[in-house]
């Protein structure tokens, strides 16, 4: 049984049909980057698949629960074993960095201890442990709004990780970031996928860095997928596929 | 489209606008007999006369306390009004805020409360509110508090939408539940701003208050309006002298508080 399956997927907003009927499956220990152009359904694949947005019909099953039919306490279970990394890092600025680590617990907790911020001795250790593995332990206790952008994201990556998910879901990661904080950040991620055995579930809009580090590619075309497969599978015709034509031959080069 | 083109049709939409504004304040100045030119020359004498008649002199001095003790009702009013209104402005903010609504009918329900409060001038609050509770100091709260409520809560949802969404999706999508997303993301990443809005309207009350009071007959405002109403000018000009002073300091207090939260 796959870690996390998709079937039959398929989103409208109002008149706008945004995936037709997707359907493929990710096993553990995996890191697959999906790619497409923008518009082409990305974003949304990600939210149907956590529910922050709901999908209009089709089933996604993730760690043997049926995440379109889970609701109240049984959907906030099901979200904290699935962590989410966004490109807009989506910190709490004004709180300090360990604040918004610990805030990848909450989904474990009680509504008063959750209020309250009461966390247990063990998770602000695992926080520190985390924020160290990540290089961020000049910063645990510094505001968000003071750091820079690969270190928000890196908070970011913190923050999913206290989870202990089984897959983590990154909605292009790294489209906010120069090259080099890019490299660390997606670095970090393999990192977590080959250490830590997490799997990483990535949308990216750069293609060859999702050739490097991917073992799988899904490619998108205006909400069908169009490619499911190695990176090296990825030839010429595949990439105009997913880009048309004209960008094709861009990316190629 | 020529950039030629484009940039020559803007000129002639501007052109257009002032040309149609000016014709406007002439025809208004018609027909309410407006003279543009007799207004101009009337402002040295009101000046003139202003400064024969608004200086305080010894008797209005001699009413300072009398006069400091109703400011000191009208600013303490202004206070406690801005904070209730903000206090329950901030649930109904919650509610009829994008990020954080509970129900589309509610927020539906929670913006459109929210705009008729709002809507409705304070003065029209005062003299609704009369009739209700006749003039009492209650009355003059109560139009503030109204007034305050309405402004807040739609400055609270537009805070809570700017200040928090981002964060929110975050919390919920490591599934965090509504209580804990509210205290963990929206009231620190919210707060300083809100407390910002509340300053903004206690500032905006003590200028108010005046006008409430001497609608309602009570406070500054009222004790403004018997001065005037009995040609005691100078003790009037007393109050407003007081009245710009304490904006200024209230100004200045907040400017201060605002530096330290935001
Ligand atoms: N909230 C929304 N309301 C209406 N249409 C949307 C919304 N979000 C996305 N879309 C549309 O759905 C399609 C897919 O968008 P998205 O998933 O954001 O693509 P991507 O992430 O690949 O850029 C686009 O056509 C977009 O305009
Ligand atoms: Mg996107």
């Amino acid at each position: 049984m796959s870690l996390l399956e998709v079937r039959n997927l398929t989103k409208d907003y109002g008149e706008v049909r945004a995936l037709t009927d997707v359907s493929f499956s990710v096993d553990a220990g995996e890191f697959v980057s999906v790619i497409g152009p923008s518009g082409s359904g990305k974003t949304t694949l990600i939210r149907c698949i956590n529910r922050l947005i709901d999908a209009t019909s089709g089933t996604v099953n993730y760690d043997d629960e049926d995440m379109l039919k889970l609701g109240g306490r049984d959907l906030r279970h099901a979200r904290a074993k699935l962590g989410m990394i966004f490109q807009h890092y989506n910190l709490v600025y004004r709180l300090s960095v360990i604040e918004n680590v610990l805030h990848g617990r909450l989904g474990y907790k009680s509504d008063i201890q959750g209020i309250l911020g009461l966390y247990s001795e063990e998770e602000k250790e695992k926080a520190l442990e985390t924020l160290d593995l990540l290089g961020l332990s000049e910063m645990v206790y510094r505001r968000c709004d003071q750091l820079s952008g690969g270190q928000k994201q890196r908070v970011g990556i913190a923050r999913a990780l206290i989870q202990d998910p089984k897959l983590i879901l990154c909605d292009e990661p790294i489209s906010s970031l120069d090259p080099s904080s890019s490299k660390i950040i997606m670095d970090y991620l393999k990192k977590i996928q080959t250490e830590l055995g997490i799997t990483i579930f990535v949308n990216l809009h750069q293609v060859d860095v999702a050739k490097r580090y991917s073992e799988r590619i899904l490619g998108f075309n205006s909400g069908r997928l169009v490619y499911d497969g190695p990176p090296d599978g990825l030839d010429r015709v595949q990439i105009e596929e997913i880009y048309g034509t004209e960008a094709g031959e861009l990316i190629i080069e | 489209m020529t950039p030629d083109k484009y940039f020559r049709r803007q000129k002639f939409v501007l052109t257009a606008v002032l040309v149609g504004m000016v014709l406007i304040t002439l025809f208004a100045g018609d027909i309410t007999r407006f003279d543009t030119a007799d207004a101009f020359t009337a402002v040295p004498r009101v000046v003139r006369w202003s400064f024969r008649n608004f200086i305080p002199d010894e008797q209005a001095v001699s009413r300072l306390p009398r006069i400091l003790s109703r400011l000191l009702d009208t600013i303490y009013m202004s206070v406690m009004a801005s904070m209730i209104a903000a206090i329950l402005a901030f649930p109904m903010a919650l509610l009829g805020s994008r990020t954080t609504r509970v129900a589309g009918w509610l927020a539906g329900a929670a913006r459109g409360f929210a705009s008729v409060f709002r809507n409705i001038p304070i003065a029209a609050w005062a003299l609704i509110l009369i009739l209700a509770f006749g003039t009492s100091d209650f009355t003059g709260f109560l139009a503030l508090f109204f007034a305050t409520f309405g402004f807040l809560s739609r400055a609270f949802m537009e805070t809570i939408d700017e200040a928090s969404a981002s964060s929110v999706e975050a919390l919920r999508a490591a599934g965090a539940s509504y209580t804990q997303t509210v205290s963990q993301a929206v009231i620190p990443g919210s707060m300083p701003q809100m407390l910002s809005w509340m300053l903004y309207m206690i500032e905006t009350n003590i200028r108010s208050a005046t006008l409430v009071g001497i609608l309602t007959g009570t406070g500054i405002g009222f004790q403004f309006d018997i001065y005037m109403k009995s040609l005691q000018y100078r003790s009037a000009a007393m109050i407003a002298i007081c009245l710009i002073v304490t904006v200024l300091v209230i100004e200045t207090i907040s400017n201060a508080l605002r530096r330290v939260i935001l």
